[in-house]
């Protein structure tokens, strides 16, 4: 019988995952999309898990919602990216540094 | 008594006046109108110093007080104030009546100076703010008119202020006479911790109920009396302004500027402040025999070693300043030995005859064209003969021959000396008694070698040398008078009257009274001028004169064969005992180079480079450790915010 922890470290996973692919990822701007919905995907998964060990429909609900909004951000982020490519013609991760001082 | 209040009041503010206008307006209204509103004011504040000496002595006033308005007021009282009594007219009357000469004097020895304005200003501010000196009613304002003298003596010294020894002699004599002052304040500070009062007559009435046995401690460990402290203190302000020994560097150096000057405050008035200050406070100097020692060892070390001096001087004006210094050192002696009167008594004559000699030297100054230097005067007195004559009256006076003023109260003073009991007396009288000799010594060379022996200057061409005019000449004769007899009916009622002129004004402790001793068997005027041929002092006088003839008239070549052979103690004496080159090493160079010290390793190294650099540097290290954080990537920021979160959380969860 799988256990709530199973899930739990499913989801911890995913999440570490999609940490690391941000921290370590020097390429494609869009690998780092990606990390972020699967950081995303990870809490879905959190909520679906405490919400049928919970026995609380609640968490399903906010799983719409949140994969709604994830859909939206990768829009809109998908978008930037395109803008971003106009303007420096690049997406590498190595080439966008204007933050530093 | 609303004439008294009227008539000091007057007496201050028409100098303060004339100066103002003189000073603001000088150049607008022209010298005639400029020296004439300034001989004006001084004129007549005489008269009315006259007047109020008429007053005091007629109606017997004793510390009367007049008290104009207080500027401020919080817990005491400061005013601004007169004391008029025997002593304040006395001075007034002096410093008025040698201003008075001065200022007509000055008409005919600045003729054709560019700032002839400028110095009829400044001599009517001195008289203004010595005026206020001797009147004061409290110590505070006593030290305005203290500073007054030495910023308006500051202001003369370097009249001419484009010479730089003149400058050099004026920073000079301000720096020395801040020593001094920083002495005065701290003993007037004292008076003020002790008494709770500034104003002279509350002082001396506490001084009954306060107990003198009060200590001070100095440091830890070392208490000293309180009272004896106080009048120390008080002195070494007395020491500035009256140069003594060490502090006397400044007045010879002070001759730099012009002679009317050199007259009024470099001899008979400014520098004799310290002497009237001590008279004005002798009740607090009654009371410690200790500071009253340390008053008489100053004196007689002055007198002497200063009238040594003068005897190498070749400057005329320096000879006739180390003679004000070693008589500076008669008085103070005299006041330190109780005997207040003799010492008030002698800065009246010393006033009058050395102002005298002053104005006779400016007078052979004039004549040959700003020659000062006595190795090219001689022979003059077929053409100077009223100068001539009116120097050898103050030579004479100041020399102490019978009956001139000066021979009364030098031989009192040393009689008085010779009756003191305190310790250091002994020793001051033979020092005085030595300084008799040199001071006939160095005064009759200076008389032989101007006016005597052969011309050593060469006549130029449309320059006569001659007598200068009558302004010039007046006020010599008009002070010659006092120099020769003023002492004949002054000497009785000032010292020896049962009901002195000074029993108001001056404490003396009846236990170290010398004056009273010597009354008991004074003969008179008369008979004390006969007296004198069976005194020491007069033979002393008359072999320093018989001296100086001999070796500068008689046998000119006698003192360059004197210098050869005892060539070092010439050297000691030309070096002035090598007090100006010690100051200026130690003091004036060694300040420097302290400051340099303190500028390179303090102020660049410590606190500019150190703390001020220091700082700016470990932001700028730290600053560039830090910048490696800020990559610009994203991913980096990512991965601090994750660290963030993590230590959050272990923080939340173990904490």
């Amino acid at each position: 019988m799988l256990t709530a922890i199973d899930f739990l470290i499913v989801s911890s996973l995913l999440f570490s995952l999609g940490v690391v692919g941000i921290i370590i990822n020097r390429k494609n701007v869009i690998v780092l999309l990606m990390c972020i919905e699967l950081i995303l995907l990870a809490v879905n998964t959190n909520f679906i898990t405490f919400a049928r060990f919970l026995g609380d429909t609640g968490g399903e609900i906010f799983v719409f919602f949140i994969l709604t909004v994830a859909a939206a951000e990768a829009a809109i982020g998908l978008a930037i990216l395109v803008v971003l490519y106009r303007a420096r013609n690049s997406i590498n991760v190595q080439d966008l540094n204007l933050l530093q001082g | 008594m609303t004439t008294l209040y009227a008539l000091s009041l007057i007496t201050v503010a028409a100098p303060l006046l004339a100066s103002l206008v003189t000073g603001l307006f000088g150049k607008s209204i022209g010298t005639v109108v400029s020296h004439r509103i300034a001989v004006t004011g001084v004129g007549l504040a005489f008269f009315l110093s006259v007047v109020l000496l008429g007053i005091v002595l007629q109606q017997q006033i004793s510390m009367h007080e007049i008290s104009l308005y207080a500027w401020a007021v919080s817990g005491i009282t400061f005013e601004v104030g007169f004391l008029i009594d025997p002593l304040t007219v006395l001075m007034m009357v002096v410093v008025t009546f040698v201003s008075l000469m001065v200022h007509i004097y000055t008409i005919g020895y600045m003729h054709d100076d560019p700032g002839y304005t400028r110095f009829f200003s400044y001599i009517s501010l001195f008289t203004f703010a010595m005026l206020m000196l001797v009147m004061a009613n409290n110590f505070l304002q006593l030290f305005f008119g203290w500073e007054a003298v030495g910023v308006v003596s500051y202001l003369l010294i370097g009249f001419w202020f484009k010479r730089e020894t003149a400058i050099f002699a004026n920073l000079k004599a301000f720096l020395v006479n801040r020593v001094g002052d920083l002495g005065f304040l701290l003993g007037i500070a004292l008076v003020f911790m002790l008494f709770d009062t500034l104003n002279y007559q509350e002082v001396f009435a506490k001084l009954s109920t306060t107990d003198l046995k009060l200590t001070v401690s100095l440091w830890p460990g070392m208490d000293v009396s309180a009272i004896t402290l106080m009048c120390i203190l008080l002195f070494v302000g007395a020491m500035g302004k009256s140069a003594q020994i060490p502090l006397h560097v400044w007045l010879p150096d002070s001759m730099e500027g012009p002679t009317p000057i050199s007259a009024l405050i470099h001899a008979a008035t400014m520098v004799t402040a310290g002497v009237f200050m001590v008279a004005r406070l002798s009740p607090l100097f009654e009371l410690s025999d200790v500071a009253r020692s340390f008053v008489v060892i100053i004196g007689a070390l002055t007198a002497l070693m200063m009238g040594l001096v003068g005897i190498v001087q070749n400057d005329i004006k320096r000879v006739i300043a180390y003679s004000t210094l070693s008589q500076l050192g008669y008085m103070v002696v005299a006041v330190g030995v109780s005997a207040y009167s003799v010492g008030m008594f002698h800065l009246m004559t010393h006033a009058f005859f050395k102002a005298l000699l002053f104005l006779a030297a400016g007078s052979v100054i004039m004549a040959l064209h700003h020659q000062q230097d006595l190795r090219h005067m001689g022979g003059l007195k077929a053409y100077l003969p009223i100068t001539c004559v009116t120097a050898w009256i103050g030579a004479l006076a100041l020399c102490g021959i019978p009956p001139f003023s000066g021979f009364y109260s030098k031989d009192i003073l040393i009689e008085a000396v010779h009756f003191a009991a305190i310790p250091g007396a002994g020793f001051a009288y033979y020092a005085l008694l030595a300084g008799v000799f040199v001071t006939a010594l160095y005064t009759f060379r200076l008389i032989f070698l101007t006016f005597h022996g052969k011309a050593r200057w060469s006549h130029q061409k449309g320059h006569a040398v001659h007598e200068p005019g009558w302004v010039v000449t007046l006020p010599l004769i008009l002070l010659a008078i006092p120099s020769a007899v003023i002492a004949w009916f002054t000497v009785e009622p000032m010292l020896f009257a049962a009901n002195g002129y000074f029993k108001q004004s001056i404490t003396i402790d009846t236990a170290h009274d010398v004056i009273g001793q010597i009354a008991y068997h004074y003969p008179g005027a008369f008979g004390f001028a006969l007296h004198a041929v069976v005194t020491k002092p007069f033979w002393l006088a008359v072999a320093g004169i018989a001296t100086a003839y001999l070796c500068y008239v008689r046998f000119p070549k006698v003192p360059a064969r004197l210098a050869r052979e005892f060539s070092v103690v010439q050297r000691v004496l030309v070096n002035k005992y090598g007090f100006d080159e010690f100051y200026q090493w130690f003091f004036a160079k060694g300040t420097r180079n302290l400051s340099l010290w303190f500028w390179s390793v303090v102020d660049i190294r410590i606190i500019d480079k150190s703390l001020v650099g220091g700082v700016v540097h470990a932001w700028g290290a730290s600053a560039r450790l830090l910048r490696h954080l800020q990559s610009g990537y994203l991913n980096h920021y990512a991965f601090a915010m994750i660290l963030g979160l993590l230590g959050l959380l272990s923080f939340w969860l173990w904490g």
